[in-house]
């Protein structure tokens, strides 16, 4: 297994009126290319800030960020956009869904931006997505007819119709009850393991993070120790 | 699917922002269309109902003497001293470069003359051309149709006692009454009209005029153009405007035209103002929203297309409703409230121009919120941070 992601001596200090707020002290990190990795830790203490320094979407105040040894963010916004499109596959804290688009029409959305296939086979892409989630049935409907276990499917689905290598993912069980939330969990392995993608997931579900392989814990902006589990 | 789809979607998602949105353009295009019907229509009418406000040229021979006054309109002497113009003058008219906008060409001579013992003023007409030229003639009997036909103004009738039909001997010649003018309150009402030619007979005048009244129109050109043209076809001669009657109504109608312009700008400022404050809180409202498509890999570029597209198709709709609204109401308005007898129609060019300016405006308006929306720091937008 080669080292897909390195998150390297990354620094991140938000500037206040009140002064800068260290969020993240210095992390060195790497997940190889297919693990399946939980970060776990309390309310502030930096998970998040990492995701998103992760995702392309938060440039470090120190330190850098190597995805398939491209530095991420030496790259211009532009080809940042491109690359999280290309590469990441999120599924947020909340259930982020476009509340007037279709079950359908949200996991499109990735591929609206695609040029090198028909709108043709961009529908029939989106609908195999949703029948392997099981949703199939459902493609028709707004977000607020569906369950939240069914929402949080609609994310999975949207972050793999572009099928990106690299799966993200935030809180994923965080408003789900624990039957659906294992369920959810259960689609993240059939993902990482099936599909050999790459999944970083962020949650202070110790349930939800039995179903990584290597569970990362941090606290205060640091990474205080980290567990390789048996999946 | 397409951005257009997204778009679209939100657009009918948030109908009641997609209506303010659209009403606020909607009311400036129809506004601007309306002026610009009634202004185009009022121009029109003007136009075509020059040629009742008479003659806007006068033409008599250079003078030194004093001026006499005919029909409200200051003239020459048209004492025996001065040269007098000709017939042939009269013609060199209809040769000038703007020969197209000369309407009328009225030739006259005026003679004073024994009419049964009284001593009244002859004018020799071409009675086609001055009947073409005063529409507001109004009279009791027919049109002349001999050369020895006679129109008497109102108060020449009463001094002279003499009714439609009745005969009257001029300088000892026989002429007939075939009409009797209404009374005009201007000089004409004591005048006696004969034909031209036996006017210049019975004066001893073969060919001779005392005045040329010409109705002319130029509508891209000024009437002091035609004026300028005219003198040097009659250096002799001098050439008046009769400005009053056509630039008065000119003037209301530059007045309105510019109170048109202003107030358009004015409407269109506060549709430009609703376009950027629907668009602003719109583009708030979604921030989450554009957060996911930043995350997704949209780049901004994708985010300011899909904003403008919304701008778009809500601009096209209020440009081509606009257009409808505004031609109806100037519809309605031009004959009741400016008295237009103009119709007004659809016009083509009208419709380009209001969908051209609604989506401008539409777009200028979203440009700000649109780049605002672009520009969203994602991290933020989805509260990472």
């Amino acid at each position: 297994m080669e080292k897909f992601i390195v998150v390297e001596k990354v620094k991140k200090i938000y500037h206040g009126p009140e002064g800068g707020v260290q969020a993240l002290r210095q992390i060195d990190l790497t997940v190889d290319e297919g693990e399946f990795v939980a970060i776990m830790g309390p309310s502030g203490s930096g998970k998040s800030t990492l995701l998103s320094i992760i995702g392309a979407m938060n440039p470090p105040s120190e330190g850098r960020l190597l995805v398939d040894e491209i530095d991420i963010y030496g790259l211009r916004q532009e080809k940042l956009a491109d690359f999280r499109h290309e590469y990441l596959g999120f599924v947020f804290q909340e259930l982020q869904l476009i509340p007037y688009l279709t079950a359908i029409e949200n996991v499109l959305l990735p591929l609206a931006i695609s040029n090198n296939i028909s709108s043709k086979e961009k529908w029939q892409l989106a609908q195999e997505v949703l029948e392997k989630i099981g949703l199939g049935d459902k493609a028709r409907r707004l977000p607020s007819q569906l369950s939240g276990g069914e929402q949080e499917r609609v994310a999975i689905a949207r972050a793999i119709v572009s099928d990106p290598p690299i799966l993200l993912a935030d809180e994923p069980t965080g408003s789900l009850d624990s039957k659906t939330g294992e369920e959810i969990m259960k689609l993240f392995q059939i993902l990482n393991q099936e599909e050999q993608r790459t999944i970083i997931m962020v949650t202070h579900n110790r349930e939800a993070a039995q179903f990584a392989q290597r569970v990362i814990l941090i606290r205060d902006g640091e990474i205080i120790g980290e567990e390789r589990l048996k999946t | 699917m397409r951005l257009s789809h997204i778009s679209l979607s939100n657009l009918k998602r948030r109908k009641g922002k997609t209506l303010f949105l659209a009403l606020g353009l909607l009311i400036g295009i129809a506004t601007v269309v309306t002026l610009l019907s009634i202004t185009q229509a009022m121009k029109e009418d003007i136009n075509k109902k020059l040629d009742e406000f008479g003659a806007n040229i006068v033409i008599v021979p250079k003078s030194d003497n004093l001026s006499l006054s005919y029909g409200g309109v200051t003239i020459s002497s048209v004492s025996s001293e001065v040269k007098e113009l000709s017939e042939e003058d009269a013609a060199k008219i209809r040769t000038i470069k703007n020969k197209e906008n000369i309407n009328i060409v009225a030739p006259k001579l005026l003679g004073a003359v024994d009419a049964e013992g009284k001593r009244a003023l002859l004018v020799g007409v071409l009675f086609p051309d001055e009947l073409k030229l005063k529409k507001w003639w109004e009279w009791k009997g027919k049109k002349p149709s001999n050369s020895n036909d006679l129109i008497l103004g109102s108060e020449a009738a009463k001094k002279l006692r003499k009714k439609i039909s009745e005969k009257l001997r001029i300088n000892g010649e026989e002429f007939r009454v075939v009409a009797v003018l209404k009374e005009t309150g201007s000089q004409e009402d004591g005048l006696i009209f004969a034909d031209l030619k036996e006017t210049q007979k019975l004066l001893g005048k073969p060919g001779s005029i005392s005045l040329i009244e010409v109705a002319a129109w130029c509508y891209s050109c000024p009437i002091e153009e035609i004026v300028r043209q005219t003198s040097q076809v009659l250096p002799q001669a001098k050439v008046s405007a009769v400005k009053q009657v056509v630039q008065s109504k000119m003037y209301t109608l530059e007045m309105f035209s510019q109170f048109s312009i202003v107030l358009s700008l004015v409407v269109l400022f506060i549709g430009s103002l609703i376009v950027l404050t629907t668009m602003m809180s719109s583009v708030n409202e979604r921030t989450r929203e554009i957060g996911i498509f930043r995350a997704i890999g949209y780049r901004k570029s994708h985010i300011m297309k899909i904003i403008l597209l919304e701008a778009l198709v809500v601009s096209l709709a209020s440009g081509l409703l606009g257009y409808l609204l505004g031609t109806s109401t100037a519809k309605l308005l031009a004959p009741k409230v400016a008295g237009l007898s103009v119709a007004i129609g659809w016009n083509p060019l009208l419709v380009i121009g209001a969908v051209g300016l609604a989506i401008l405006i539409g777009l200028l308006g979203s440009l700000y919120p649109a780049w605002r929306a672009s520009h969203l720091d994602p991290a933020q937008a989805l509260r990472f941070i």
